[in-house]
């Protein structure tokens, strides 16, 4: 019954239970995530498979400087968020909300991108819809590309902004002292959240913006 | 063996009268109470999916439409369906019996999460009142599987807010899947190794490991047929270069397996019943357990069964057809070993047992009929027809439902510390067992003669069964009333129950009837496997032992 810093939960024996359950639950959150994400990607390769001209002609409407620049932000954010967590692991206090701001500020710069991109793809009639103005383009069905380019990439940023409030949350936490030693795993588990979005995002860079630029 | 003799006296200190008050339930974090929650939100939600089939069964009396209109019609077997499944079949035995029993079999003190466990009971709430507000507000008519491009192009009802109910709804399924996953692996008492478990648990464990891979799939999708609903978006719809098949299989990726969330726990209740009442240990214990995970595995590959005649490809219906016929060997497995047990058993015609009898006839027909579907030739003649409603009716509610009644009868005095009318349960059982065949039997036959489902127009020679299953409706409505008034009775009137009124094995039996807010007073080890009847007597030897060291 070993409780220090009385971090333990009614209905755990010790922390190691404690952890070791919060940490297969996380896992098995990012799993159902997984799936999520991967009925669209299941979407995105029937329709890529059918309609190959399509999908590379709507890509090269698609910003590769920006997509590329903030492909580099987000893996900044990753490395801000690990840090956070090496913080935590020490118990620094500081440490946690120094990263974690930092993380907030690469994360709302990939955002704030996103949105320059969402707004231009706005101007130049993109938007799937009643919107969209198909005669730019030489090959048909470039709408089906545009529709699974805003569901995927606003269902990233959607998880991106969750992650935002979390991370609010955690720093209002950590000031407050709640986020001992003890409890570092609060850190451990957004950092898995985190990441996990990160790499939806390094699939859908190449999908989106790259595959078929070329062809 | 303390706790019984306590427990026959006045009330002692229990989850119910722990506190009082409105906040305590709507704040509680104890899982026997958020069980209790769900079980009286679904009970609403059954009587209301419940209501839908009375109109329907009211209206096939007469082969005519002289009670309502096609539209209505379609609105009334859509609200029928969305309700009955999201909001009744799925969640029913995991949500209600297994939060209340899965820390109690583990000789845990809660879940792992049980603030996670209160917020999926209001997600539950959340998708049931906007799927409430679509059914007040003028009801949907797409049929529950929400099929493209009707559903996202031409629907004219409220798709957006039933789809939004259902999604919602989806996160609380995925969420206790989540929790029990976690519970099972990390809260066991010492002692108690996977082989020791309840086969409950391993039902429930088969099963959340489908609500956790499954579920976010359905979201995908109805997430999908949302968006081009709302922005006029080409996902599915044809015109715009979608693929309408598509939105099939995504659907049935989730919504196959998802017939095993149903069923599979009810096995679990099964397995439970069945040993108790032939007081004998499971026949094939390792087999049971393993057949729930077979059936959760194999699940997941053979949606195509459902779209034999959608267009797609030839061969992929092949497979699936070979595919969807595996699941029978590990639903027979189950069934041959329950068989086994009762062979020799001291058998005890018991309320709960005769669920569990009538869950074996019915499930095992269900289960055959299920494989007439499978086979490719035979689907094409007989799919869309009543035949297909009669077989998921003999598995959803002659199985599934004859499990979560006769688990309820079994637990209730655990749950309420009150025993039932054991007379007025035999004759609803009874009853709802000979209700349940006359309404669907008939069925089958319509189906094979080629009457098509969700039509309420048909030829005057189908009357003399539409007739017939009308009647049983009636009579199954009635089934399903008895109990709703006794179990409602016997809280205030009921014989205080005993802890262990059964002379069952399984830890939740050790503990008082109802239990105290965290469980047991001292962490129980196990010493013992699971179902440990001594062969004589039919006594369960005590399979526990008390840990000296105090929970504080």
């Amino acid at each position: 019954m070993s409780d220090p810093g009385g971090a333990v939960l009614h209905q755990f024996d010790d922390l190691d239970q404690q952890v070791e359950a919060g940490r297969l639950g996380m896992w098995a959150f990012l799993i159902q995530e997984v799936l999520f994400f991967g009925g669209m990607f299941a979407v995105y390769a029937v329709y890529r498979h059918r309609f190959p001209e399509s999908f590379a002609e709507g890509s090269h409407h698609l910003d590769v400087l920006l997509g590329g620049v903030n492909t580099v932000i987000l893996i900044g954010s990753s490395l801000t968020a690990a840090l956070a967590v090496h913080a935590a692991e020490r118990g620094h206090a500081r440490g946690i909300v120094t990263w974690l701001v930092g993380t907030i500020v690469l994360g709302g710069a990939f955002l704030g991108v996103k949105a320059v991109e969402y707004s231009h793809k706005f101007h130049d009639g993109l938007i799937p819809g009643s919107g969209f103005v198909s005669a730019q383009f030489e090959t048909e069905n470039v709408e089906v590309f545009y529709s699974l380019y805003f569901v995927l990439t606003g269902m990233h940023a959607l998880h991106m902004v969750i992650g935002v409030g979390i991370m609010i949350w955690l720093i209002a936490l950590t000031l407050r002292g709640y986020i001992t030693k003890e409890r570092q795993q609060y850190i451990e588990f957004f950092g898995l959240y985190w990441h996990f979005v990160d790499i939806v995002w390094i699939f859908l860079f190449p999908l989106l913006y790259l595959l078929g630029r070329h062809g | 063996m303390s706790a019984q003799a306590t427990s026959a006296a006045e009330p002692q200190r229990n989850y119910l009268n722990a506190d009082y008050g409105i906040k305590s339930w709507l704040l509680t974090t104890d899982h026997k109470r958020i069980g209790l929650m769900y079980l009286l939100t679904m009970t609403l939600f059954f009587f209301l999916g419940g209501a839908f089939a009375v109109a329907i069964r009211l209206e096939l009396a007469t082969p005519h439409g002289d009670l309502v209109e096609s539209e209505t019609y379609n609105k009334l077997f859509t609200m029928h369906g969305v309700i009955m499944i999201f909001f009744f079949l799925i969640p029913s035995i995991p949500a209600v019996l297994g939060n209340f029993l899965l820390p109690l079999m583990l000789g845990a003190r809660d879940l792992a999460f049980p603030r996670l466990n209160l917020l999926t009971w209001y997600l539950f709430t959340i998708g049931g009142v906007f799927t409430l507000y679509a059914v007040v507000s003028g009801g949907v008519d797409t049929g529950w599987t929400f099929y493209t491009p009707y559903s996202s192009t031409y629907a004219n009802t409220h798709v957006i807010a039933t789809a939004l109910g259902v999604f919602i709804t989806g996160f609380s399924s995925i969420l206790t899947g989540l929790n029990f996953i976690v519970t099972t692996h990390k809260m066991r008492a010492p002692g108690l190794t996977w082989f020791r478990l309840p086969l409950f648990v391993w039902a429930h464990y088969a099963t959340s490991l489908i609500q956790i891979l499954g579920t976010p799939v359905l979201a995908t999708a109805i997430l999908l047929v949302g968006i081009e609903r709302l922005f006029g978006v080409g996902i599915f719809d044809p015109k715009l270069g979608g693929d309408p098949v598509l939105f099939q299989h995504l659907f049935w990726f989730y919504s196959h397996p998802a017939v095993y969330i149903m069923i599979l726990p009810s096995m679990g209740v099964i397995s439970e019943l069945i040993s108790t009442f032939a007081r004998k240990r499971v026949f094939g214990y390792s087999f049971i357990a393993m057949s729930s995970l077979a059936i959760a595995i194999l699940g997941f590959f053979v949606w195509g069964h459902h779209m034999f005649v959608s267009g797609q490809s030839v061969y992929a219906g092949v497979v699936f057809s070979l595919l969807s016929m595996l699941v029978a060997v590990p639903s027979a497995v189950k069934v041959f070993n329950w068989t086994a047990t009762l062979y020799k058993g001291s058998i005890q015609f018991s309320t709960p047992m005769i669920y569990a009898l009538g869950f074996l006839g019915l499930f095992t027909i269900g289960g055959l009929t299920g494989l007439f579907l499978a086979t490719l030739a035979v689907d094409v003649h007989v799919h869309d027809t009543y035949f297909v409603v009669a077989h998921f009716h003999y598995i959803m509610v002659g199985g599934a439902l004859m499990a979560y009644l006769g688990g309820l009868h079994f637990w209730w005095p655990k749950i309420t510390g009150r025993m039932y009318p054991e007379f007025l349960g035999k004759i609803s059982a009874v009853i709802i067992f000979l209700g349940f065949n006359l309404t669907f039997f008939p069925q089958f036959l319509l189906g094979y003669l080629g009457m098509p489902r969700r039509y309420h127009v048909y030829p005057d020679e189908f009357q003399v069964l539409n007739v017939l299953s009308s009647a049983g409706a009636s009579i199954l409505g009635l089934g399903y009333l008895i109990p709703m008034a006794y179990l409602v009775w016997s809280l205030k009137y009921g014989k205080r129950a005993p802890s262990n009124p059964w002379r069952a094995s399984g830890l939740e039996w050790t503990t008082p009837s109802p239990p105290a807010t965290f469980n047991f007073d001292r962490t129980p080890v196990v010493t013992t496997e699971a179902y440990h009847y001594s062969e004589e007597l039919g006594a369960p030897r005590t399979g526990t032992d008390v840990r000296e060291v105090e929970i504080v």
